[in-house]
């Protein structure tokens, strides 16, 4: 026997029983690897108004709940969320046809109806945006559902990192001073995507 | 059943049940019981999943009277 087929035989050997283990192992790898991660979200907000203001701060507050690493990039119209004072947002139903008009108030019957209030007419009467803003903070108060304020309060209290574009910032004329001192940097896309990248969730809210 | 805290989230809704029970469950020892009981009806499947992610144990769920009372255990 010479030693050519025995080193050809000795290769066989070993690729048929590295096919054998490799998944395995590969799978337990990555299951561990998996195990010891912490999961990441990053949060594009870009809304400015009362009720684009939840869902930013709900999916925040709630993945840090569930122990993951969560920052916020606040662009646009979402630089009012990170105002000192967020309790003058507004919701307008104007041109918002998936919008219930609910009372808050009176009997049962009363509530359930949908007040259909074409747009002319809601862009015709004064102050009708803050009237619609003062009902559903009632409605949001009478359900248990928290304030935007305290959302926000869950959040940093929770470690969210919060970040502001600063293109927007100087587009809109806004200095720091108007914005939360906890606001972790102000920043462009470009340091933006990279965190984005990392991340397990990404969303554009 | 025995618990060590007990945490009131009637009335509250989606999320702050959740975040109140991480709060509560950061105050705790390993091993110590937290009751929770609450009233919106999305928290039943929240806190199986919270339980599922964070590890914690959920030992039981109940509901009564449109009540709906869990327990966890800390990790």
């Amino acid at each position: 026997m010479g030693a050519t087929p025995d080193v050809a035989l000795i290769e066989q050997i070993v690729r048929q029983r590295l096919d054998e283990i490799l998944p395995q192992k590969i799978e337990e790898k990555l299951a561990e690897i998996k195990a010891n991660k912490t999961p990441s979200m990053t949060i594009i907000a870009t809304k400015g108004t009362l009720d684009w203001a939840y869902p930013p701060f709900i999916l925040a507050s709630t993945a840090a709940a569930l122990g993951w690493n969560v920052s916020i990039f606040f662009t646009f119209y979402g630089l009012q969320l990170l105002k000192k004072d967020i309790s003058d947002l507004k919701i307008s139903p104007l041109g918002n046809p998936g919008m219930p008009m609910k009372m808050p108030f009176g009997p049962d019957w009363f509530k359930g109806i949908n007040w259909n209030i074409p747009n002319l007419v809601q862009a015709g009467i004064p102050g009708f945006e803050s009237f619609a803003t003062t009902l559903m903070r009632q409605t949001m108060s009478n359900k248990g559902v928290a304030s935007v304020d305290e959302l926000r309060s869950l959040c940093l209290e929770a470690g969210v990192e919060m970040i502001g574009c600063q293109m927007t910032v100087d587009l809109f004329g806004f200095t720091p001073e108007d914005f939360i001192p906890e606001v972790k940097e102000y920043c462009g896309a470009t340091s933006f995507l990279p965190k984005a990248q990392e991340a397990d969730v990404t969303l554009f809210v | 059943m025995n618990f060590d805290k007990d945490l009131d989230a009637r009335g509250l809704n989606c999320p702050l049940p959740i975040l109140r029970a991480k709060k509560a469950l950061t105050e705790m020892q390993s091993g110590q019981v937290l009751r929770i009981v609450s009233t919106d009806l999305g928290s039943i499947k929240d806190f199986q999943a919270f339980c599922k992610q964070t590890g914690n144990e959920l030992l039981s769920q109940a509901e009564a009277s449109n009540e709906y009372t869990f327990f966890l255990k800390r990790k």
